[in-house]
């Protein structure tokens, strides 16, 4: 299979021993959209990113990144493309949050070379657009949980990769700090034509930012494309087996979704 | 507590000259003291073949010197660096700043090889069976716990501890066994099993080097590598760092290394728990400044330590006893002092 750019995955099975966490799996992610990935807990979401970003090799079926297999690439080359945010973030070392930022330019930076001006630039950029560069000298093992979760988005921000994989990437983070890197992500997709692929647990929150939408449900994918023709009441139902009704919000201009709680 | 760039390499720099000032200091010390002129006259006649810049000295004193005193002391050196650079690595790589460089159980392996080679009465090796046992048994040792503790080629930090401890555990009953089976031997496996660097010899300052140069290299080709690896497995993958390969081949090296120096040495326990603990106090975790800091640390105080048993003390107090009976309470100290820091 050729496609002209972005990820494509044919035939694509992932198990854990005898657990099956991805089976026969068929996508093509194009590049300069803002896709969400959804669907119930340990449905494969994780594992899903883990083959895009070669962390993960397939046992069977293929996956593609521009026309080449992820698994012929240099992991070094594949960082200079391809950027993840990932679930766990624990340092248990006291480096800087500036030096963790910098690590985002491992990739670019020649191995016994020091950080070039570009380097710096990009981490100041990538702190400030974070609004982290306050903290910048603080040890990255004392900060809350929702401040070391904007550090390693900062992280991957300074990577400068033209393709941005979150995983649940704001799950401990308020509603402020959430929307502030969610609509970095949407500006990056939007004015600079990256691609940004993000599982996401809120509904809402993905209905709001994603252009594309992936239901997963137990390894496969349930039903993917434009938000506004998947999103309904009858593939929540489907995916999550919850009522809830779809119906455009003015206040926030996109399609959100209720639920009901309890009955 | 944390210092800037600036004050690193000076404290890097500070602590070359001050083992280099250490090793010509110890020389002197002993039962026949030698005046620090004395033996760099000592060297520099041996260096260049000049006999002429031995006049005025005793003739025993190049012996002492050069033959008896040295070797050692360099050896004590050279072991202090290469646990301190081991514990750098395994803490690095296990996640774990409180691992040490015999948390793989290689200390167990080399202790039962070196056991068994005693209690046998081996010696079709004359004078390097037990060092060789040592040595086979702490690579074995590594090779079970490396094939336990692996699945797909991967490798995780909690599990390679398990691993060390379960084999650890079964090698340390092993151990008993043959003391058992030792009869009136048993005081020669106890006395190996405390470290010792009494009666080492250019052999062992040449393997010991050897070592240490090799995994200089590996541990500062791959010093960025093991600051990223300790974000995690993803996110090292997706940084560019074939987190895998780094990993084996960085804990290959660490383990060798450190199963050299316990095959010349002995056990000798704290160097490589502390020296890289502490030095991370001073000067963070980045690796690239850490590894330089800690292996010349590690060198001065095993250093220290050796020539404050042979030299100091009224009796000689077995090495590994020494650093376990300073380092340990000192280790508690820092310990306990942080726990609070962090309250």
């Amino acid at each position: 299979m050729t496609i002209a750019s972005g990820f494509g995955l044919t035939g694509v099975s992932f198990a854990y021993g005898e657990t099956q966490a991805l089976a026969e799996l068929d996508i093509t992610l194009q590049p300069g959209r803002f896709y969400g990935i959804v669907g119930p807990n340990g449905c494969g979401k994780t594992t899903f990113l883990d083959l895009l970003t070669g962390s993960k090799s397939p046992d069977q079926g293929s996956v593609f990144f521009e026309n080449q297999p992820v698994a012929d690439y240099r992991r070094r080359d594949l960082a200079r493309m391809v950027a993840l945010v990932p679930q766990d973030f624990g340092i248990d070392f006291a480096f800087t949050v500036q030096e963790v930022v910098l690590m985002g330019r491992h990739p670019h930076i020649g191995r016994f070379a020091s950080p070039a001006a570009e380097d710096w630039r990009q981490v100041d950029a990538a702190m400030a657009a974070i609004g982290i560069s306050h903290f910048k000298d603080r040890f990255v093992n004392e900060l809350s949980g929702g401040e070391k979760q904007r550090v390693v988005v900062a992280r991957a921000l300074a990577q400068q990769t033209p393709y941005l994989l979150f995983d649940e990437a704001t799950s401990s983070l308020d509603v402020q700090y959430t929307m502030q890197i969610f609509n970095v992500a949407k500006r990056l997709v939007h004015e600079e034509g990256r691609t940004v692929i993000a599982v996401i647990h809120n509904l809402n929150l993905a209905a709001a930012y994603c252009d594309e939408l992936i239901f997963m449900q137990k390894g496969k994918v349930a039903v993917s494309g434009p938000t506004d023709t998947v999103l309904n009441p009858a593939m929540i139902k489907k995916v999550f087996g919850v009522e809830s009704r779809v119906t455009f919000d003015d206040f926030s201009n996109t399609q959100q979704i209720s639920f009901r709680y309890w009955s | 507590m944390r210092q800037s760039g600036y004050t690193i390499w000076l404290l890097t720099l500070s602590l070359a000259a001050a083992t280099f000032g250490a090793i010509v200091y110890a020389t002197g010390m002993g039962h026949i003291a030698v005046p620090g002129g004395d033996i760099l006259r000592v060297i520099a006649a041996r260096v260049t073949s000049n006999p002429a810049l031995l006049a005025g000295i005793d003739p025993v004193i190049p012996f002492v010197v050069f033959d008896v005193r040295l070797p050692r002391i360099l050896t004590a050196t050279l072991v202090g660096g290469g646990l301190a650079m081991s514990g750098v690595i395994y803490q690095g790589i296990l996640l774990n700043p409180l691992a040490d460089p015999y948390t793989l159980g290689v200390s167990s392996g080399a202790a039962f090889g070196a056991a068994l080679a005693l209690v046998a009465n081996l010696s079709l090796m004359g004078h390097f069976s037990v060092p060789l046992f040592a040595f086979s048994g702490a690579a074995l040792t590594l090779l079970v716990v490396l094939y336990l503790s692996s699945f797909n080629g991967q490798i995780s930090a909690n599990t390679l501890i398990l691993s060390g401890v379960i084999v650890g555990a079964i090698l340390a009953a092993g151990i008993s066994f043959l003391k058992y089976l030792a009869d009136e031997q048993v005081a020669v496996i106890i006395f190996w099993l405390m470290g010792s660097f009494a009666s080492r010899t250019w052999l062992d300052v040449g393997v010991v080097t050897v070592a240490l140069l090799c995994g200089l290299g590996l541990s500062f080709f791959y010093a960025r590598d093991l600051n990223i690896l300790s974000l995690g497995n993803r996110s090292a993958d997706t940084l560019g760092v074939e987190s895998t390969r780094v990993r084996w081949i960085l804990l290959l090296g660490a383990s060798l290394v450190t199963a050299v120096c316990v095959s010349v040495s002995g056990i000798i326990g704290f160097i490589g728990l502390i020296v890289p603990h502490l030095m991370r106090f001073l000067v963070g975790p980045d690796n690239r400044k850490l590894l330089p800091v800690s292996i010349l640390a590690g060198a001065l105080l095993l250093l220290v330590a050796d020539t404050v048993t042979r030299a100091v003390l009224p009796v000689e107090v077995p090495i590994g006893v020494l650093t376990a009976l300073i380092g340990g309470p000192f280790f508690c100290v820092i310990f306990r002092r942080r726990q609070r820091r962090a309250i």
